[in-house]
């Protein structure tokens, strides 16, 4: 076990290319990541929270390798992946793997159910006997509150909470320490949300696993989250424990993150809202990205874009004025 | 994806797919049994007498009750030459579609998955290919086959090489299909899944991608069996096709056509007939099945 | 009498050569005058399929088997292709979900809005130019007269789902049926599109129905509440006593469920099981196999809708275990 952080990002910039006419002399490119700096640590819950085209979601696939960073570090367990070569990166593969936010395509159709969990087993411990690639497999299905029966069937016999629960059991197949989930609950009915997440408690609480847990909606993060990240185009805004978030918001984008949210007890909607839209990510403002939108904003804050800093209370904030 | 039950059931369902599939079965037994079925080997030079030819069907004047549906100039039977004559049609019809398949197959494939410069020069390739037609390239190269070799050569390679020319000029339809098929499955989790545990780039392509391409690949060979076929006809009859001592339907009609004004319409007719009807029992079970695997126009049950 | 009555709706699917399979087994649902409605639900539950239903859009394989719709004083599934379309875009408009859908992409904003206009009254082109600018202007649309001219792929989400609103606006209408309008947007711009909607049903004194799974939402939009399971209404009345006292086993396990109610760190209350599919209903209650509270009453008859609730061991206090 180590002590340090499991996953640490270190200046992680994304940035795609977009497809230009071949005669035109701009090259417009899409900054999806604008200098990310995280650490996680062993066995805590970071989630990472944000709009369309903050990059929450190109920071999860950056940091399972599925892109290739522009800029910056990625390391798991002190040791640098990014850029590693794929027989290096193979034993560490075992130990970070990832669910997904669609359970209608993160199936291959055409695989049954004990195909699907035994390919990460057979590729990264090829070492295991076929006796044991089984049992492997039936551990995982158990733990997932999955029925053995279902091995030899096709995704297209279960229903989307059953899929998502079969994507955990792949997850798990290789006993990772580290786990990406991207919207795991997202494309599921409301009822069965909750079965999955108190799935996830349950496995992290029997495994040790740390999870990276992005997602869109507060209130998970409110009850499941260890540690917050808020983004905002491409940048970390806010970070800070999940009750201090709530409790005590530093940045002016998490208060109004946190005031569109809608309460039982109504209210929220009374006022009229202006309409405030997300700024051009090809094109991203100088200073900070949220100052067309906030209301704090001055010169200071449209000239210079603040870094992450600590306040008092042990919160960071990427803004001028948070105190 | 459809179950097998499903998939009988709506086919039983389906008057047009019932006809059509009897017909084709019919057809492809006759080719298959010929040598056990037919009344005469039409190439065993042996059994033919030139005092038998031009007999007409034997339900008319003149006819013969050995020769069913007449003879034809060098006195063969005209039905024993179509039972053979489907035979080599269809031969012909479902080799060159393998070959398209595996070469469209394998470069839509590539193309797809892989992207950029690759992706843009094969199909342009395929883009330049379908704008020149089938039959005109078909016919340009075996022109030069037939002038660059002797004819016996010819006759015993003919077959395969209407195989191949057929096969080689239509690979661009598999490979678009096959192409936008895989630039659909490509941004799908389960393809993202397979590179998170370090599979490489071949064994997703070809062990989780191809697999999954294959629904309208089934579709359109159906129907490129009978365009195989129609285009083999074609370049028979107009004499680059199957040599006259091995004939396809399509020279059987070729054969034929001189004796349509002088009398003997039977020679042209039959095989005509059949030739007609293969086609069309190919192209109506294509389409159907194009509707049945649809996951759109499903209703719902299977 | 109340503007809208739907009473005793059934729609029936046809499944297979014979047999039908019913999606709406049997609703109602009145709404009076400027009244905002909520109804809420799972996927397959059948609320869209009641907002369909409403507007005769229902097509094969389904079909309208049994009930009426009474719109004032007429049944709107007597009225003939004519006289529906009459009211379809007039006086009862509907927004969807996602307004790429609904926006044709190769048509400007300012032409589709015409079109709507000009389908339902009798107007000059530059008199209908000047409505569709006010009409965006009240839908909060920066600089309304370029936009006009604009594509719909030229517009971000938010801005898209306002043209629709404001298309929906035009013709006046009494009622706006919202088929999960702000689902598929970002939650702050969730936020303005549903302030929106309530200034504008509030001012027009348009009545509203919100068809959505988003029980914030509706505790935040709406006065009335519906709750459906199964292709039936399980749960009826006024919203904030619903949220606050729930009586069906359901509702009550849904808004346990959702982790605003938990307590931080504690396990989330699950509902056991999942909604069966239409096809795949069971005898009696369709709920019963989930609830804790089931007797073989339950399992052998299908419960009335009683003071709101359909069941016949319904909640009475808020802490019971559902």
């Amino acid at each position: 076990m180590t002590t340090g952080p499991i996953i640490e990002t270190k200046g992680l910039e994304v940035r795609f290319p977009l497809p230009t006419h071949f005669l035109s002399r701009q090259k417009p490119v899409l900054h999806a990541l604008n200098g990310v700096d995280i650490a996680i640590s062993p066995g805590e819950t970071f989630c990472v929270v944000g709009e369309s085209g903050c990059g929450k979601t190109t920071l999860g696939r950056a940091i399972m390798g599925l892109l290739e960073p522009s800029a910056g570090e990625i390391l798991f367990q002190g040791q640098r992946i990014d850029g590693m070569d794929e027989t290096t990166r193979k034993p560490i593969r075992r130990d970070m793997q990832m669910v997904f936010q669609n359970p209608y395509a993160s199936l291959n159709p055409r695989r049954n159910v004990y195909e699907t969990l035994a390919e990460p087993v057979r590729h990264l411990m090829p070492e295991k006997s076929p006796a044991e690639l089984r049992q492997q497999v039936e551990e995982v299905l158990a733990a997932t509150g999955c029925d053995p029966s279902w091995q030899r069937r096709l995704p297209h016999e279960f229903s989307g909470g059953q899929r998502q629960r079969i994507a955990i059991a792949r997850a798990l197949v290789t006993n990772p320490a580290f786990i990406v989930a991207d919207e795991p609950i997202s494309a599921l009915d409301v009822s069965i949300q909750a079965q999955i997440l108190n799935l996830l408690t349950d496995l992290q609480g029997e495994r040790g696993l740390t999870y990276l847990f992005i997602t869109h909606d507060l209130s998970v993060v409110e009850h499941f989250g260890t540690r917050v990240a808020v983004m905002y185009l491409g940048a970390v805004m806010e970070l800070a424990s999940a009750e201090t978030i709530f409790d005590n918001p530093k940045h002016p984008y998490t208060r109004l993150l946190l005031d569109a949210i809608p309460k039982l007890e109504g209210g929220s909607f009374d006022k009229p809202r202006t309409p405030g839209e997300l700024p051009d990510p090809v094109n991203p403002p100088p200073g900070c990205p949220f100052a067309p939108r906030c209301p704090m904003a001055e010169d200071l804050c449209r000239r210079d874009r603040p870094h992450l800093r600590e306040l008092p209370n042990g919160t960071h904030a990427a803004c001028h004025f948070a105190e | 994806m459809i179950s097998l039950k499903g998939f009988l059931r709506r086919f039983f369902s389906d008057p047009v797919a019932i006809g059509a599939g009897l017909v084709l079965l019919v057809l492809v037994l006759m080719a298959v049994l010929a040598p056990f079925l037919a009344p005469q080997n039409p190439y065993d030079l042996m059994q033919l007498d030139i005092m038998d030819s031009e007999m007409p069907p034997s339900w008319k004047p003149g006819g013969d009750p050995r020769f069913w549906l007449g003879t034809d100039a060098q006195g063969r039977g005209v039905f024993s030459t179509i039972m053979y004559g489907t035979g080599i049609s269809l031969l012909i019809g479902i080799g060159a579609v393998i070959v398209q398949a595996v070469l469209g197959v394998t470069l839509g494939l590539i193309a797809g998955y892989k992207g950029g410069w690759i992706d843009s020069f094969l199909m342009r390739l395929a883009d330049i290919q379908l704008s020149l037609s089938t039959l005109m390239m078909a016919i340009i190269a075996l022109a030069l086959f037939q002038a660059a070799f002797d004819a016996n050569i010819y006759a015993d390679y003919a077959i395969i090489m209407l195989i191949m020319v057929i096969g080689i000029a239509e690979w661009p339809k598999f490979a678009r299909t096959v192409r936008s098929s895989v630039l659909g499955e490509r941004k799908k989790e389960y393809v993202d899944a397979a590179r998170v545990i370090g599979l490489p780039p071949r064994k997703i392509m070809w062990g989780h991608i191809l697999p999954n391409t294959l629904t309208p690949v089934l579709v359109i060979s159906t129907i490129q069996v009978a365009e195989a076929i129609m285009i083999e006809a074609s370049l028979s009859f107009l004499g680059l096709g199957m040599p006259v001592d091995r004939p396809s339907l399509g020279s059987l009609i070729r054969s034929g056509f001189e004796f349509i004004f002088s009398g003997s319409w039977w020679i042209t007719l039959y095989p005509a007939i059949v030739l007609v009807a293969l086609i069309l029992a190919l192209n109506l079970l294509g389409d159907w099945l194009r509707d049945v695997l649809n996951p759109k126009l499903r209703r719902g049950e299977d | 009498m109340p503007m809208l009555e739907v009473q005793d709706l059934h729609v029936a699917f046809q499944q297979g050569r014979k047999s039908e399979v019913e999606a709406l087994r049997g609703v109602d649902l009145t709404l009076e005058k400027g009244e905002r409605l909520g109804v809420v639900g799972e996927s397959g539950a059948g609320k869209s399929m009641l907002a369909f239903a409403i507007l005769n859009l229902i097509a094969e394989p389904g079909r309208v088997s049994q009930g009426r719709i009474m719109f004032h004083d007429r049944n709107l599934l007597d009225l003939s292709e004519r006289d529906i379309r009459a009211v379809r875009g007039n006086r009862i408009s509907m927004i969807f979900q996602d307004p790429m859908v609904t926006l044709n992409p190769v048509l400007s904003i300012g032409t589709q809005m015409m079109e709507t206009l000009r389908a339902h009254r009798r107007i000059s082109g530059a008199e209908a130019r000047a409505l569709c600018i006010a009409k965006l202007r009240e839908v909060a649309i920066p600089s309304p007269e370029s936009r006009l001219d604009a594509y719909p792929h030229e517009l971000s989400g938010g801005l898209r789902q306002r043209v629709v609103i404001a298309i929906a606006l035009l013709t006046d209408p009494e009622l706006i049926i919202a088929d999960e309008p702000t689902t598929a947007l970002d939650v702050t711009i969730q936020a303005e599109i549903m302030a929106l909607i309530l200034k504008l049903c509030r001012e027009n004194d348009v009545a509203l129905i919100l068809i959505t799974h988003d029980l914030g939402v509706v505790a935040e939009v709406t006065q009335r509440l519906m709750i459906m399971y199964a292709g039936k209404c399980v749960e009826t009345g006024a919203t904030g006593a619903i949220i606050n006292a729930p009586h069906h086993p359901y509702s009550a396990g849904l808004l346990r469920a959702l982790p605003q109610n938990a307590a931080r760190g504690t396990r989330l209350y699950q509902i056991p099981g999942a909604m069966p599919p239409i096809t795949a209903l069971p005898t009696g209650c369709a709920y019963h196999p989930r609830c804790a509270r089931a007797t073989a009453l339950c399992k052998a008859e299908i419960p009335p809708l009683e003071n709101g609730a359909a069941c016949f061991h319904p909640l009475t206090a808020p802490e019971e275990v559902p």
